[in-house]
């Protein structure tokens, strides 16, 4: 592949993401996160696993806060973004690409144009009002756009596609925006196990060419194990477990997770 | 295990009842109460076939040669009043739309004024606001126009509103986790969600104004209802019957017109 950022990553410093003491309460008393600690660098992926509801999804959001944390605070290859807000705040949220699960691009527009809107950080409004894109930013859509298989789909709609399709738009427009850091909440858990395999293997992939921190949400454990270096497993709010997958034990899993039934 | 008791289900609580009965009470009296007001005199409805068929009688025959000579001018000024007018509303309308949808802007305080402004609009007839901007203006189509306009921002700004406030929020989030301005998100997040309502909206409301800009002009706004006027004050029969038929056709290409456009967008 040969967007831009690749040839940069290499001069530059090492792309990293630090969470620092990093807590959320939605309602005053009642903490989701408590003092979450770790730091990710260059190109590891890690897997966060947890039950339901204890606040993955949260925990991924604070870091571009789309949540606003309560406290702690959190820095994109050294900078802290914690406590930026308007312009800066935009600035510093280009440099995290986000992957989602229900994919959201916006349907009625093309595959391109999905891609494209990657660089909406970066392109004044007035250009991307006239589809007046950079030629630079529309030769690195088109040869990502190639290198993911969906070269021929760039002028479909994108609600013409398959959800394995769709999530790789999505993870094509979010290395559009050069990140420092890629974020994805639960990237599989609308698609079938073979796409979803596909997809890890994209995303893992992409981490290790731009030399950029994967931290992904995900409820397959095997998945996890399989596709990461390193699995932080949360319960209650709180890291339960930090390490890599192979010292992840089923006496782990049943601390997370709770019960132990399932695990048969 | 015990007998579990006898569990009764019921379509409706006894409080729902209740009140669907003092609904229904409350209809039965508005009803009564508007057809006493109302003061029907029966020698006028035993009247009325009568006065029917005279007035057919007075309409024809048609005075077709009349189309050319004073209706079609007028009728082109009832589309363009139609049609600038809409546009006149389109304009104001998106900003007044925004500001009223909960989703985009957060501060309560402007949505409710945009609400203020578009109930405001719908709520005085467009005959009224023709007798307004005539005073303003004078008579013709301008004040026409602008009548037009000012009616039609609520319809155009309440629907457009609603439109932006059923947008999925997730390409929404997405392009703001991009750290794409503002403006960005509206145009590529927003408006290709609400721009297909939009442009129906649009049409649609168009269609409407056809309709209302042939009235206005009874009360000098301009268009095909001036001359409408005037032969209705002449007494000139033969001709209200081509005005009226005028009309009619135009309403239904127009109807036409729009169905099949919307087809085609939706
Ligand atoms: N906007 C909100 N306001 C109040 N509470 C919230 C809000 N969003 C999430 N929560 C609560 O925070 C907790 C964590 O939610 P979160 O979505 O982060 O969980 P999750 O680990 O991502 O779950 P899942 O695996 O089901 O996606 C839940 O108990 C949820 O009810
Ligand atoms: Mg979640």
């Amino acid at each position: 592949m040969t967007v831009e950022a690749q040839s940069d990553s290499s001069a530059q410093p090492q792309r990293s993401i630090c969470i620092e003491n990093l807590s959320k309460e939605y309602v005053r008393g009642k903490p989701v996160l408590k003092n979450i600690s770790f730091t990710v660098q260059g190109h590891s992926s890690v897997a966060i696993i947890g039950p339901s509801g204890t606040g993955k999804s949260t925990l991924i959001r604070c870091v571009n806060k789309l949540i606003p944390p309560s406290s702690g605070n959190v820095y994109i290859s050294g900078e802290n973004i914690t406590h930026l807000t308007g312009r800066n705040l935009r600035m510093a949220r280009r440099k995290i690409g986000m992957v989602f699960q229900e994919f959201n691009l916006v349907e009625r527009l093309s595959v391109m144009e999905n891609v494209l809107c990657g660089r909406l950080g970066y392109v004044p409004s007035w250009r991307a009002w006239l589809r007046k894109y950079p030629q630079k930013d529309i030769d690195n859509a088109f040869s990502l756009l190639d290198s993911i298989g969906l070269l021929e789909f760039s002028r479909q709609r994108a609600d013409s596609l398959s959800g394995g399709q769709r999530q790789r738009v999505g993870i094509a427009r979010a290395i559009m925006q050069e990140p420092h850091v890629l974020l994805a909440d639960e990237p599989t858990s609308s698609l079938d196990p073979k796409t979803s395999v596909e997809i890890m293997e994209l995303l893992v992939s992409l981490s290790r060419e731009h030399n950029i921190p994967l931290l992904i949400n995900i409820h397959d454990v095997e998945l996890a194990k399989r596709f990461t270096v390193r699995v932080i497993g949360l319960s209650m709010g709180g890291i339960i477990y930090d390490g890599p997958p192979s010292e992840l034990t089923n006496d782990h899993l049943k601390q997370i997770y709770g019960g132990e039934n399932w695990l048969q | 295990m015990s007998p579990s008791p006898l569990r009764k289900w019921e379509r409706f609580t006894f409080s729902e009842r209740l009140a669907r009965f003092a609904v229904f009470l409350g209809f039965a009296a508005a009803l009564s109460i508007s057809l006493r007001s109302v003061q029907i005199i029966p020698e006028f409805l035993y009247d009325a076939p009568t006065q029917v068929a005279d007035l057919f009688s007075r309409m024809w025959p048609m005075d077709f040669a009349y189309y050319p000579a004073g209706i079609h001018d007028a009728m082109m000024e009832t589309l363009h009043i139609a049609t600038l007018g809409t546009l006149l509303a389109i304009v104001m309308a998106i900003p007044i739309g925004i500001l009223g949808a909960n989703n985009i802007v957060h501060f309560p305080l402007l949505n409710w004024l945009s609400k203020l402004i578009l109930v405001s609009s719908r709520s005085v007839n467009s005959l009224v606001w023709a007798l307004l901007f005539v005073a303003v203006f004078g008579p013709g189509p301008l004040a026409g126009t602008v009548c037009i306009g000012f009616r039609s921002i609520g319809f155009v700004g309440k629907l457009f509103a609603e439109a932006l406030e059923e947008v999925d929020p997730g390409p929404i989030e997405a392009l703001t986790a991009s750290g794409a301005p503002w403006f960005s998100v509206f145009l590529k997040g927003y408006w290709p969600q609400a721009a297909p309502a939009f442009w129906g909206v649009f049409l649609f409301r168009w269609d409407i104004n056809v309709r209302e800009s042939a009235v206005i002009g009874l009360v000098g706004a301009g268009g095909i209802g001036m001359v409408l006027d005037t032969a209705l004050n002449l007494f000139f029969w033969n001709r209200v019957s081509v005005i009226l038929l005028s009309i009619f056709v135009v309403v239904i290409l127009a109807e036409l017109f729009v169905t099949a456009i919307r087809k085609r967008i939706i």
